[in-house]
């Protein structure tokens, strides 16, 4: 079994349109440097350089199990295999 | 106290009721902030009077000033009743793909509507906004997304009311929009008592609504902290059909869809407080009446064929 992760619309044109992709990984750093292996360039529309280290871009919300993983640690966010993974742009509510 | 001199007298103040059968159990128990008991039937009261007090404290704003904000609907119809009461012309710019009673308020109110595109959703009633504020600079924009009166609503009224209402309380639940009830309710009890948990119930629309054109027209509130908040869950429309209907059928309470969100990410609290066998007292928020989205379909037939009517619609 692997991680299922969906793509928003913005970022299928990495996927070959595909709205979901699957990938692996023990963290979600590991799973989005394994998505890049499959998918070159996505890497690069979801994380930024922050300070001399990768985070990820302010307008790009990830969640595992529907959780925002900037609540779960992060890019060291554990992920394992079953897990659901959605890809979001921040949009406003209200 | 239940007189009030007049109706703006009478925002907030609402009731907080048990949650006796959705509750898991005596130790871990649910309790609803009935926000729909606002005189215009939506949270938003307590911003929208706030954010005018607050203008009109600073000078900003007199009687026959026409005010501009750009809403999904509550803020604006909030904003509408009390700028009809105070004499103030109001402006909404409002997403194409919100529902028809939402625009019917806002006219009786007395609002005028400019409609913005449906893809993008309130990203992009936010940037028709400020086109408008930059061609009329005599109009006044509120801006929800960064007034701070906003917070201020709810870390002055919302919060003391839970605290005293519920001195045990062990988390707070809220949705996900300005930011505002979030911000505001996490700022007083971080103060008052931190242990409270913070948990943000963000609604996930359709695929129209997120039909940016690049990640670079995304937008977060200029109100939000990430370290007012400890935890914050996306919630699709299924689920919030399902529970907005389980808040109906089980306690008899009438729910906006967003309200569905909300309970389902307080339930999700629930089970993890019954799993770690700890005591809690969860209050979550109410933040409308169903009233306002009976033409969405979203109470009619199946789950399935409601969260196939609101594809495309902003619910929350």
């Amino acid at each position: 079994m692997a991680i299922e992760v969906r793509i928003p619309t913005i970022l299928r044109t990495y996927t070959g349109g595909e709205k979901a992709v699957s990938g692996s990984g023990a963290s979600l750093a590991e799973l989005i440097d394994d998505l890049e292996a499959n998918h070159p360039g996505i890497r690069e529309r979801l994380l930024e350089d922050k300070d001399g280290s990768d985070d990820l871009r302010r307008f790009v919300n990830v969640y595992v199990n529907d959780e925002d993983v900037r609540f779960l640690g992060g890019l060291e966010a554990p992920v394992s295999d079953g897990d659901q993974v959605v890809v979001l742009p921040a949009v406003a509510g209200g | 106290m239940t007189r009030y001199d007049d109706l703006l007298a009478s925002v907030g103040n609402t009731p907080l009721v048990g949650l006796p059968t959705l509750s898991p159990s005596p130790d871990v128990r649910l309790w609803a902030k009935l926000e729909d008991r606002n005189p215009t039937g939506s949270i938003k009261d307590r911003p929208a009077l706030k954010m005018i007090e607050m203008a009109e404290k600073e000078g900003r704003i007199r009687p026959g000033t026409t005010l501009l904000e750009p809403t999904s609907g509550n803020t604006g119809i909030s904003l509408a009743m009390a700028a009809q009461l105070k004499g103030y012309r109001l402006v909404c710019v409002m997403p194409e793909n919100t529902s028809e009673e939402r625009r019917q308020l806002l006219r009786m109110w007395g609002a005028e509507i400019v409609s913005s595109p449906a893809a993008g959703g309130s990203n992009e009633a936010v940037r028709v906004a400020k086109e408008i504020a930059a061609d009329h600079p005599d109009w006044v924009m509120m801006y929800q997304y960064g007034n701070d009166a906003n917070a201020l609503a709810h870390e002055e009224g919302t919060g003391p009311e839970l605290l005293a209402d519920l001195p045990t309380i062990t988390h707070f639940v809220a949705g996900l929009g300005t930011t505002g009830t979030l911000m505001g309710v996490s700022r007083f009890f971080r103060r008052e008592k931190p242990e409270v948990k913070i948990v943000a119930a963000e609604p996930r629309y359709g695929e129209l609504v997120y039909g940016l054109r690049n990640l670079d027209e995304g937008f977060v509130p200029e109100l939000y902290d990430a370290s007012l908040i400890d935890s914050r869950f996306s919630v699709g429309p299924r689920d919030a059909v399902r529970r907005v209907r389980e808040l109906l059928e089980a306690e008899g309470i009438f729910a906006g869809i967003s309200t569905g969100a909300i309970l389902h990410a307080a339930l999700g609290q629930a089970a993890r407080a019954v799993k770690a066998g700890e005591v809690a007292d969860i209050a979550f928020v109410v933040c409308d009446g169903g009233w306002k989205y009976l033409s969405t379909g979203a109470y009619e037939g199946t789950v399935d064929e409601a969260e196939d009517r609101l594809e495309g619609q902003l619910w929350a």
